[in-house]
Order: structure tokens, then C-alpha cells, then sequence
């Protein structure tokens, strides 16, 4: 026989696994729960004429359950899917529910005006873009400082970042105008001395010293091509500056007009051309001395 | 008890040997070699490692004298000397990677005729750039945006909103802006980057870590409004240089020499490591070079520059790279990582 007041003294002192014990309160996680409180009114196996309302795909159901049938759990429960309309649900709860107790009555309804609430909320938030956490492996995220450390120090950053400008230095990119002209005039005068050094001996040993220098420009070659981009800015930056020699102090902006309007060429062309000059050096083995020295600014 | 029996003798060696599966050796070799780790007295143990680790050293201090020596004798004696020998490092076993930029692909010049950043980079579209937050703000996130903004020239702020993205995207375009930049936070710190080019351009994903503001750097310097110059190393692969040019959008095309800004992008096993410099003038040194370039071998006066940092620094590792403007549900990937990428230490992808 079903009585309430056994199940429930059986499940409320002793243990009910539904029962989740929360610093707020005591909470029922049944599904078929109306209020979600663990009560003795509230509790579904407690009582044995209940009713709740319950979701499923965006519909609303009806699910009552009576004396009559609670010794067939298989069709305990009876199912009325409500209509979308608020107003009509409510007329169709109030039928279905007409001579059961009060209380039930107003909890069903409640539960019903909170579920359309939270479906309009649903719907209206996935219109908008949420943002979505990505979680990444604690290994992960444990690996990736340590890999970064070791990856500083084998970039020797500064020791490269002053290479590339040293380089650039070498190669002219920066305008005379600056404070170490003498400085590169130097260097370049070293180096045409030891090319007339070399001029002066010996054919033999000449070409011995033709071949190093030529590795020297190849190594230039190759440096070229391994800062590829930065090159390529740079270079069109050397177009720009050689007009700005000429006209001293212009602004900014005129520079900027003019080097516009003079660019006849596009940034790869003047690369390639680069790179056919030295081609020629190398097959050719006539007129090499003067093309040598044009290369050498 | 009757003695310790040290582990060291015939039966053990044999026993091990059995235990680990080896081909036998010969058990006169291995009556030799005692692993300490076998003794179980810890005080003869500890012994027995520390002249194994001495005679170690010594036998490798032994060949870097002989190499030594025979270098400079071959040097006196006007011979070449023995070639050096290059240390292992990650970047030299680096896994091939069969897209590395070559310098003669024809095909390379073509795609780059055709991408996205040909008009900023050929001067016909000056960079600006609009720079924004995620929704929720933080407590180091202004500093962080201020410092962007004095570095990026022609950068203007805004504050978020609850804008969509797409919606930002859409406003930028229409004010002829070139590039927008998200600045992520998580739990207070700058966290991401999201860089998107306009008008249809890419967007870049990147992990920022390692923030140092600009007050917490020593001896920091302030940078000036010039425009600066950059610098893009170590970006090898066919991605790395779609990255590397994607950089290059951000800046003017014009640096100012007489600045003396340096804003540096370094590429180190997939890391993006960012700086920002002040030069100060070339610095003569008086340098010894020996057998090197300088044939003389004599004290050769050498350049060197001399950099004060400023601004901030961070460090950058790219997470997605898509090809449209933002749009996660419906874009196209061009890279996106995964942790199975991550299998082989030797294997990089910028």
C-alpha cells in the first residue's frame, strides 16, 4: 500500500539520493521536482497525487501523477504537451488540475511563468555572440613558459638586432646626413684598400682574392635573401633617401609625395634586378673589377 | 650477516645484463664499468661517482687542450686550422620544412604581388590602425593599450562597448582604417592579440605573454613620434613571411632614419619576440679579430650600435591565422594550432 507519510519518513531521515545538502539550502535534484526544494510537499516520491511541468525540445509538458496508477511506474506519469501561448497553457493547467489541492495548483503555475521567462532569455541570448572559453591541457600551458625562456635566450636578441642594423648601416640605408658617415667612409676605405692591395699583385694571386671577395658579396646575397621582408622595405626606403640627399630638410610629407609619384618600379623588381647584377658577376669574368666597385656604394 | 656483497661483481653484471635484454657483452668489459648506482653503501657510492665524474672532466679538458694546441700551431705554422666543430643546437636540427621561403621562387613573388598587404606595403595606402579591448576591461590593460599606441604611428583607441565584432569590423572599414588590433585580457593581464587587417584582410590570433610595460623596464628611454624602422627576423617559412608582412602593414612605409626608432620582430622557434629600441649613435670599438674576414689579424676598429629599450616588450605565439576578417563560425583557416603539432620539438612552423 502507498503510504506518504512512510516514504517519507523513509526517505527524509534516512537517505534520499536526490537530496543535494547546499550552504543556501536544502535542494531536491528529482526531476519531476515542482520547486526544486526538498519538502514534504514538494517531493515527488512523497506524494502521491503530484504534478510538474517539465521542457523538452522548447515545448512545455504537463506531467501529473495519480493514486490510481502508482503500482505501475511504467505509466506513472501523464503527459499533456501545453500550447506556446502563455495565457492558454495557463487555462489548460487550470483544467487539468481543478479539483487538486491549492498549493499544487500555484506551484505548477510558478514553475510555468519561470520556465517561459527563461525560455525568452534562451532565445534572445542566442541571438547575440557570446564569447566561448577555450580550455588548454595543464601540460600545455605548464610547457609553453618554459619553452619560451629557453627560446629568449637562444634568440640573443640584442646581439641580432644590433647584426641587422650594423648591416643595414654597411649597406647605406641610412641617409649621410646622420653622424656616422666617417665611421662607414672608414670602413669602406678599408676595404678599397685591400681590393688595390690586391690589385697591385700578381694576376695569379689577384684571382685568388677576386673569388673571397666575391664569397663576401654571395654572403651579402644570402643575408639578403634571409631577411627577405626587411629587405624589401628597406630597399624602397633607399629610393626614397636618395632623393631626400637632394633636397635637404624637406618635410616628411613632400618626401613621401615625391617618392610616390617617382616609384616606377615595384619592390620585387628592384630585387630581382639585384639579383641579376651579381648573377652577371659571376658568370662573367671580364669586366668584373668595375661592376665589383659599383656594388660597393 | 656475512659481508655486503658489492653488486659490482660477475654475477650481478651477468643478472643485469640478463634483466635488460642486452646482447651480452664481454664480462671482462663490463667487470669494468661499475654504475654506481648498483652500490648500496652510500658513502663508497658517493665515492665511486666522484671519481667517475672527475676523470670524466679531466679526459674532456685533456681533448679541448689537444684541439687547442693543434689549432694554434696549425695557425703559427700558416696552415689552416682544424675545422671548428659546430655545436648541436635546435635551430641547426630544425625538422625540414618544405615550405622555407627560397629566394628564387617565382612562385613566392607572385602570391606576394597578390596578397592583402600589397597596397600598405607598396605606399599607395598609408597604415591606420584602430586599437580596442575585449569586453571587460582591466586593470593593466589601458597601460598596455597606451604603450601600443606610441608605437604604432597613426593608431587611434576606442573603448569597447558590447559591440560584435563583426559590427567593429564593419565601422572600421567604413572609416578607412587598415588594420584593427584586439587587445584579449584574461584574469587582469593582456592575454591575446587579434589582429585583422582590413578591408579583407587576415586575422591573426596571437598568445601575448610575457608583458614588460615600458616603467618597469631599467634605464628605460621614451620614445619620440618619429616613424620607426623595422626589423623582421628568422620568419623562413611561407607562413612566417605572410606573418612577417602582416607586421610590416601595421607600420609606415617611411622610416625615419633621423628617429633612430628600431621596432623589432624576432622569430624564435615560433615565438614572436617583440622590442622597441632607441639607438643611440654607432660606437667605434677597437676590436681583435683573429683569422677572421679581417686578413690581417690585426686590432681592427669595429661598429658596433648601441640600443636603449623602450617601450614595452612582449612576446607573441600565433594561435590561428585566418583568411577573412574575424569570423570563426564561417571562415577559412589558413593555420590553426593544434596540440598535436606540438609531438616533435624539432619542428617549427613559422
Amino acid at each position: 500500500m502507498q503510504n506518504d507519510e512512510v516514504i517519507w519518513q523513509a526517505i527524509r531521515h534516512n537517505h534520499c539520493s536526490y537530496m543535494a545538502k547546499i550552504e543556501t539550502g536544502i535542494f531536491c535534484r528529482n526531476p519531476y521536482n515542482v520547486t526544486g526544494i526538498c519538502n514534504r510537499s514538494s517531493c515527488p516520491l512523497a506524494n502521491s497525487r503530484y504534478a510538474t511541468i517539465r521542457d523538452h525540445d522548447g515545448f512545455f509538458y504537463l506531467y501529473m501523477k495519480t493514486i490510481e496508477r502508482a503500482h505501475m511506474p511504467k505509466n506513472l506519469w501523464e503527459r499533456i504537451k501545453l500550447p506556446r501561448n502563455y495565457e492558454k497553457a495557463l487555462e489548460l493547467i487550470d483544467k487539468h488540475l481543478l479539483y487538486w489541492p491549492k498549493l499544487l495548483q500555484h506551484k505548477v503555475k510558478q514553475r510555468l511563468t519561470k520556465m517561459t521567462q527563461i525560455r525568452i532569455r534562451t532565445r534572445k541570448l542566442n541571438l547575440k555572440t557570446r564569447e566561448k572559453v577555450m580550455t588548454m591541457a595543464r601540460r600545455d600551458i605548464k610547457r609553453e613558459p618554459r619553452r619560451e625562456e629557453k627560446a629568449l635566450k637562444a634568440a640573443q636578441l640584442e646581439k641580432s638586432i644590433e647584426t641587422e642594423l650594423l648591416e643595414r648601416l654597411m649597406k647605406g640605408v641610412y641617409p649621410k646626413i646622420l653622424d656616422y658617415p666617417e665611421l662607414v667612409q672608414k670602413e669602406v676605405e678599408v676595404e678599397e684598400e685591400e681590393e688595390e692591395e690586391e690589385e697591385e699583385e700578381p694576376e695569379i694571386e689577384y684571382v685568388e682574392g677576386y673569388d673571397e671577395l666575391l664569397e663576401e658579396v654571395e654572403e651579402d646575397i644570402e643575408d639578403f635573401y634571409g631577411g627577405f621582408q626587411s629587405k624589401e622595405s628597406h630597399l624602397d626606403n633607399d629610393d626614397d633617401y636618395d632623393f631626400e640627399d637632394d633636397e635637404d630638410g624637406e618635410e616628411q610629407v613632400v618626401i613621401h609625395k615625391k617618392g610616390r609619384a617617382l616609384k616606377k618600379f615595384d619592390g620585387n623588381g628592384k630585387s630581382k634586378k639585384k639579383s641579376k647584377v651579381v648573377v652577371e658577376v659571376e658568370q662573367d669574368d671580364g669586366d668584373t673589377r668595375q661592376i665589383l666597385k659599383s656594388l660597393k656604394l | 650477516m656475512g659481508f655486503k656483497r658489492k653488486k659490482g661483481d660477475g654475477d650481478g653484471e651477468e643478472m643485469e645484463s640478463e634483466v635488460r635484454g642486452r646482447p651480452s657483452f664481454n664480462t671482462a668489459e663490463r667487470r669494468n664499468v661499475i654504475l654506481p648506482s648498483m652500490i648500496k653503501n652510500k658513502d663508497k657510492r658517493a665515492k665511486v661517482y666522484a671519481k667517475q665524474k672527475h676523470e670524466k672532466k679531466v679526459e674532456k679538458q685533456k681533448k679541448i687542450k689537444a684541439r687547442d694546441a693543434a689549432e694554434k700551431q696549425a695557425l703559427e705554422l700558416g696552415e689552416e686550422p682544424p675545422q671548428k666543430m659546430v655545436p648541436k643546437t635546435i635551430e641547426n636540427t630544425r625538422e625540414a620544412d618544405e615550405t622555407v621561403c627560397r629566394p628564387d621562387d617565382e612562385e613566392l613573388f607572385a602570391d606576394i604581388d597578390a596578397d592583402e598587404f600589397n597596397p600598405v606595403l607598396r605606399r599607395e595606402v598609408t597604415p591606420k590602425v584602430l586599437i580596442t579591448t575585449c569586453r571587460f576591461n582591466s586593470t593593466r590593460g589601458p597601460a598596455f593599450i597606451s604603450e601600443l599606441q606610441s608605437v604604432i604611428p597613426n593608431s587611434d583607441y576606442r573603448k569597447r562597448g558590447t559591440y560584435d565584432l563583426k559590427k567593429i569590423v564593419e565601422y572600421a572599414k567604413k572609416k578607412d582604417y587598415t588594420s584593427l588590433i584586439v587587445v584579449h585580457t584574461n584574469r587582469r593581464e593582456p592575454d591575446a592579440l587579434l589582429i585583422i587587417g582590413l578591408p579583407n584582410g587576415p586575422t591573426a590570433h596571437f598568445k601575448l605573454s610575457n608583458l614588460v610595460l615600458r616603467k618597469d623596464i631599467k634605464n628605460h628611454g621614451n620614445p619620440t613620434s618619429h616613424e620607426p624602422e623595422l626589423v623582421l627576423n628568422n620568419f623562413t617559412t611561407r607562413l612566417g613571411n605572410r606573418v612577417g608582412r602582416f607586421f610590416q602593414s601595421l607600420f609606415p612605409q617611411e622610416p625615419n632614419f633621423r628617429g633612430r626608432r628600431v621596432v623589432t620582430f624576432h622569430n624564435q622557434r615560433d615565438f614572436i619576440f617583440f622590442r622597441h629600441h632607441r639607438r643611440y649613435i654607432f660606437d667605434v670599438k677597437e676590436d681583435k679579430q683573429s683569422g677572421a674576414k679581417g686578413k690581417d689579424g690585426v686590432a681592427k676598429e669595429r661598429v658596433k650600435p648601441r640600443l636603449q629599450e623602450c617601450g614595452p616588450s612582449f612576446t607573441l605565439k600565433l594561435v590561428t591565422l585566418q583568411h577573412g576578417t574575424f569570423d570563426t563560425k564561417g571562415g577559412e583557416f589558413e593555420w590553426v594550432h593544434k596540440p598535436e603539432m606540438d609531438t616533435s620539438r624539432r619542428r617549427f612552423f613559422l
